[in-house]
């Protein structure tokens, strides 16, 4: 096993609970590191929280490092990145990944700037490959693939000499592999001291919806309309939101009917999203609904009646009946992603 | 108590409105053609700067890295209500990456010398990587307040600011000086004020006086003009490498590490939607075609 190319993962924890996109790097961190022939490292910081390793293994980690202090608890800057660098420094990954998440966003540019490192922001996907610079080959290179200049363009960055190799990464993209529950790992503990300049910011107060619930910063959103008539039909809008890692929506009236939870209520009344991508099941496209989602990237609208409104804000209309085609979606996305 | 606020900014291209006039026949962005404006939050942040100096006093110091062009975005802030600009310009800063860009910031802010709150925008539009505020942070060696969108308090050395996310608010107290990178929801900026722009309508970079030599040929010589700028307090500071003392091996393309290794176009598609067959091949080949679009 290549040690000098380890692969390490931030894995973002909020009381207790792994933030999704962390799981998604566990399992991007897998292939990496089965590609480097070396070992995937998690970091897992927090307090009491010993007991999240085991799921942390489960979905791809070798080796897990865990910081366990109370002023660790809940996320604040200067606690968590001295912790990173000092063991960046001691044992210099080749790859560090963490989610493009406010935490992720906030702590990556701190750790690159200290161990003056590159780093690569929002990535939307990553590969292993040969990089080449004047006569000098560089092989095994972390590809670092992101969309750039207002979104016109998509920029492959490489970080060839001052490593580790830095990225964050946008929630949604990678695939989550099913955690395997056979796997077995390490876990080592951190020592960690903290003096008075790391703790000179405290949390006054927190007002956080909770992170499997993120449907306002989702980058895909799959949401039903009263076309897909029944709560238990209602279930094949989340399948394909957990096959496409999104989040599920809905419109007013597939609430009212009772088909899903308030909290689920795209629209004018409910939440606005601006996803990447918004795949609209059965729903015709009331002014209200799409006044909190005319803003998304890209809209697919599936609906069985070819004037429903929602085609006029689409720019791919499937005219056919979802029960159908969410099947055909979920089968050809199992079949084409990596 | 007075603050010394220093608000770091960025001229950027408009990305947010490409027309077709920007748009090359390939359906590729052609850079020139887009107007190069103030980046959004920048402005945002420095009007939480000019608001800290209404109500406690102090300074509000604005500087941005840039080309001459640049100079725009520093009359903007004068008319604003900054009280100094400062630009940073000089060949050895071209092809600076983030990591870079944020060594000469830190260099620069230093040798303004005594601050309380530097304050910048949370991302800029022409990269939205939102890395160099964090950056300049840690140079510095001072806690950062990201996604800051209200300053609640200043006192006894300490702020306390309300930080907003897509999933709710944080509230956070910092010890002074600190960095905070501030979203766009946190205030409407106030809009140029004629009466500043009477009283600064003559500010120019040196790097500027060929150019206005040739529109007021009264002017003689560049040292003329120049001395009739800094007696009128006309004139904006350029600062190179060498005045702000970088080290150059830790600038340009030598102090970035990371390589842009290629850039593919995504062709802009026209607003008119497509209409996919409603088959099993015809939905795979559009599921085939958002995963290579890396927007599945």
């Amino acid at each position: 096993m290549n040690r000098d190319k380890e692969v390490w993962i931030f894995v973002e924890q909020e009381e207790g609970e792994i933030a999704a996109v962390s799981l998604e790097l566990l399992s991007k961190g897998r292939e990496l590191a089965e590609r480097l022939d070396s070992r995937v490292c998690a970091l897992l910081f927090g307090h009491d929280i010993a007991y999240l390793s085991e799921q942390v293994i489960e979905y791809g980690a070798d080796v897990v490092l865990l910081a366990d202090h109370p002023e660790l608890a809940s996320y604040r800057t200067l606690p968590y990145a001295k912790v990173v660098i000092d063991l960046v420094r001691a044992r210099q990954p080749y790859i560090l990944l963490l989610g493009a998440t406010p935490t992720g966003r906030d702590l990556a540019p701190r750790i690159a700037s200290a161990a003056r490192a590159g780093l690569t922001a929002d990535c939307t996907d990553l590969q292993i490959g040969e990089y080449r610079k004047k006569d000098r080959v560089y092989h095994d290179l972390l590809y670092q693939i992101r969309p750039a200049f207002g979104g016109n363009v998509i920029a492959t960055i490489v970080n060839p000499d001052m490593h580790p190799q830095l990225a964050t990464v946008r929630e949604g993209v990678m695939r989550m592999a099913q955690p395997d529950r056979t796997r077995k790992g390490e876990v080592e503990r951190v020592e960690t001291q903290f003096d008075a300049r790391d703790l000179a910011l405290q949390v006054v107060k927190r007002e956080m919806q909770p992170l499997c619930c993120d449907l306002k910063g989702a980058s895909i959103v799959v949401a039903g309309g009263s076309g897909v008539g029944s709560k238990e039909n209602f279930q094949l809008v989340f399948d394909l939101a957990q096959t496409l890692g999104g989040q599920v929506g809905a419109t007013r009236a597939a609430v009212d009917a009772g088909y899903v939870s308030q909290e689920h209520q795209v629209g004018q009344t409910g939440i606005t999203v601006r996803p990447r991508l918004y795949i609209a099941c059965g729903i015709s496209g009331t002014v209200q609904h799409r006044a909190g989602m005319d803003q998304s990237s890209k809209i697919i609208a599936i609906n069985s009646d070819p004037d429903a409104p929602i085609f006029q804000i689409a720019h791919y209309k499937i005219v056919g009946d979802l029960n159908e085609v969410i099947p055909w979606m979920i089968r050809a996305y199992h079949e084409n992603a990596k | 108590m007075p603050y010394n606020c220093i608000v770091l900014v960025k001229q950027v291209p408009d990305t947010a409105h490409i027309s077709g006039k920007a748009m090359k026949d390939d359906g590729t962005v052609n850079r020139a053609a887009l107007p190069a404006i103030f980046n959004p939050e920048d402005l945002n942040a420095l009007e939480m700067a000019l608001q800290v100096k209404d109500q406690y006093g102090g300074q509000v110091t604005v500087l941005t890295m840039g080309p001459a062009r640049a100079a725009d975005v520093l009359r903007d802030a004068l008319y604003r209500g900054a009280d100094r600009v400062i630009l940073l310009s000089d060949r050895k800063f071209a092809g600076s990456d983030t990591l870079a860009t944020s060594y000469a910031l830190k260099c620069a802010v230093e040798h303004i010398g005594a601050y309380d709150l530097v304050f910048c925008g949370r991302q800029a539009i022409d990269g939205d990587t939102a890395q160099v505020g964090p950056q300049v942070a840690e140079k510095l060696g001072i806690p950062q307040i990201t996604y800051a969108e209200t300053v609640q308090s200043l006192q006894d050395g300490e702020i306390t600011v309300q930080r907003a996310f897509p999933r709710g608010k944080e509230t956070v107290r910092c010890a002074l000086p600190c960095l905070l990178t501030v979203v766009g929801t946190a205030n409407q900026p106030r809009p140029p004020s004629v009466r500043r722009m009477i009283a600064s309508k003559l500010a120019a970079t040196p790097l500027e006086y060929p150019a206005l030599l040739k529109q007021w040929p009264e002017f003689e010589t560049v040292e003329a003009l120049d001395r009739y700028l800094a007696e009128r307090d006309q004139k904006i500071p350029v600062w190179t490498v060498a005045d702000i003392g970088a080290d150059e091996e830790n600038l340009g393309l030598d102090g970035s590490p990371t390589k842009v290794w290629k850039v593919d176009y995504v062709v802009l598609e026209t607003k008119e939607s497509r209409t996919v067959p409603t088959t099993q091949e015809g939905v795979s080949a559009l599921v085939n075609e958002l995963i290579q679009g890396h927007i599945l």
